[in-house]
């Protein structure tokens, strides 16, 4: 990946100008080519970093196992389009192994989950079956554990 | 004890005659002073990589809490051999002509002490790294410093050598990249340097521990050179790269009468190596290419920033080739290193090191590391724009 991708990955509010001096290029050019990055979609937003456990919110995510039969025309592109349609549906991807499709789904509650899965989800023609797990504590997000550890102090001044 | 007895006469002379570190004295300022930003660090910022740190956990657990061979861990001694013969091109039998220290501190010690008869002398650069004068006073020896300078990049040149070597010169040591400057030698640069060596006769001993930390450019090591591999006491570790240096691991490679020579210091003053540094060693030689790839391009965005960030004060600094210091030149602005280094502490909160610290011809300069995360770096270059401004 290009390196001006992979330092807006890791700080994506990094001054252009602290980027172009890391980068060693114009100021002017790395403004462009973000830009260029955003028309053609290779960055296709930012986001904060939330650690949502610290907040108190009514809010539950669950994880769903989805199995879907899949279909003569498209596989699991239809269904799974389908699904990924839905507010709540957070992330998805399709799978190999003994389910096919994983989703990420957010609630303000359990019941509400519980009834996507039901109504919404289970309902749909070629789904199979479906298996939840909600989540119960979040460790690790976008490669960031959510509980700072005390920092081991270095020595100020060492040869 | 008798009380009439000065210190001065209960300590050993010629340790007396050894200055106490320029570093040491700085530290004790430094730690009274809350909240500052330090570009005085050695070493990296990183923790170890968590699994390296894992491998001395799981060894831990297993029971690892016994001497070793004095050599080090056979196991570890080969990977080390593989490691040192893919990357700098030279292979080392594991069971002869290695040996595993702690840190490539102890290996210095080691490799001056099995080398210098009293009087003998040794050819150093200045800037260097710390201990190189001390070790050789230590060990009977007199330490005889070749300056660089700026104006040849801090590198060491056969000229510069021939005006310094005499007929007890018996040893070269050399450390590129190097601490404090950041200079990298290429190989046309070390060619000189060898057949120098060869001309007279010298033993090398070379600190690599920079190796992995080049930027821009392949590492060149003055081993490689026909006729040096016989004469030749090459040192690593894994303090830096690694980001290890609380493993205190480093190793010696060497012909196997140098290596049973050092070996024999060794095992009557250390017995070995830390197991679980050991063991944490393998892991690192074994699975860490990675990790230390991530860290060196983390390291190479903070130098341009940190080195655009001096040229931009209009301060010279030149572009280091290699480690993780820059190595900029104040003497312009009318204060010595040591009190610009203070001044700057003291008004800015900013601590960097005076170059004098590392040999006389280091004054002039100051060493900033940018092993240091990159929000306090630009907090630092920010004070310390505006500290040169103000002196302007
Ligand atoms: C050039 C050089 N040699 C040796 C050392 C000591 O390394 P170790 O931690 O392996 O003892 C250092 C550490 O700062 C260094 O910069």
């Amino acid at each position: 990946m290009d390196e001006l991708l992979k330092m807006l990955k890791e700080n994506a509010l990094e001054k252009a100008e602290n980027l172009a001096k890391m980068l060693d290029m114009p100021v002017d050019e790395v403004r462009a080519k973000i830009r260029e990055y955003e028309e053609t979609g290779v960055i296709r937003g930012y986001h904060a970093i939330v650690d949502e456990d610290k907040l108190d919110l009514d809010r539950v995510t669950a994880v769903i196992e989805v199995k879907v039969t899949p279909e003569r025309d498209g596989g699991f592109d239809r269904i799974a389009k389908r699904i990924s349609k839905f507010e709540s549906v957070k992330d998805m991807y399709l799978m190999s192994g003994t389910y096919d499709l994983l989703l990420f789904v957010a609630g303000p509650n359990l019941k509400e989950v519980a009834s996507f899965v039901s109504e919404k989800l289970a309902t749909i023609e070629g789904v199979t079956s479906t298996s939840t797990h909600f989540m119960l504590k979040t460790y690790k997000h976008h490669g960031l554990l959510m509980e700072a550890q005390d920092e081991y102090e270095r020595l100020k001044v060492t040869p | 004890m008798s009380g009439s007895k000065s210190p001065r006469n209960l300590i050993a002379r010629h340790l007396l005659d050894v200055p106490r570190s320029g570093i040491r004295d700085f530290f004790d300022i430094v730690s009274t002073m809350k909240d500052v930003i330090s570009l005085s660090i050695g070493e990296p910022d990183f923790d170890a990589p968590w699994h390296i740190r894992e491998a001395s956990v799981f060894a831990l657990e297993k029971g690892a809490t016994s001497y070793t061979s004095n050599l080090g861990l056979l196991k570890l001694r080969q990977a080390i051999s593989r490691y040192v013969n893919s990357n700098f091109g030279v292979r080392y039998d594991a069971e002869k002509e290695i040996l595993v220290t702690v840190g490539v501190s102890e290996a210095l010690d080691l490799a001056v002490r099995a080398l210098i008869n009293p009087g003998d002398e040794v050819l150093y650069h200045e800037p260097c790294y710390v201990s190189y004068a001390p070790v050789v006073a230590f060990a009977h020896g007199k330490p005889v410093p070749v300056a660089t300078s700026m104006e040849n990049e801090f590198k060491l040149t056969r000229e510069l050598l021939e005006e310094k070597v005499t007929k007890k010169t018996r040893i070269l040591m050399l450390n590129y990249p190097n601490n404090p400057t950041g200079a990298a030698m290429t190989s046309a640069d070390l060619q000189e340097v060898a057949e120098f060596a060869v001309d007279h006769d010298l033993i090398v001993i070379t600190d690599e521990i920079y190796a992995e930390l080049t930027y821009g450019q392949k590492h060149a090591s003055i081993i490689s050179f026909p006729g040096m591999r016989e004469r030749t006491i090459f040192l690593h570790g894994f303090s830096k790269a690694w980001a290890m240096t609380g493993f205190r691991a480093g190793y010696s490679c060497a012909p196997p009468e140098l290596t049973e020579a050092m070996m024999k210091i060794h095992q009557y003053t250390m017995l070995c190596a830390p197991i679980l540094s050991q063991e944490a060693a393998i892991e690192a030689l074994e699975k860490a290419d990675h990790d230390v790839v991530e860290m060196k391009s983390a390291y190479e965005k903070r130098r341009k920033f940190v080195h655009a960030s001096f040229m931009d004060m209009g301060i010279d600094c030149p572009l280091p080739g290699g480690a993780f210091y820059v190595f900029p030149h104040v003497g312009e602005l009318g204060l010595s290193s040591r009190e610009f280094a203070l001044k700057l502490l003291d008004e800015k909160k900013v601590a960097v090191v005076p170059g004098s610290a590392f040999g006389a011809c280091g004054e002039g300069h100051v060493r900033c590391s940018y092993a240091t995360g990159l929000e306090e770096l630009k907090v630092a270059m920010s004070r310390i724009g505006d500290f040169v401004a103000r002196l302007r």
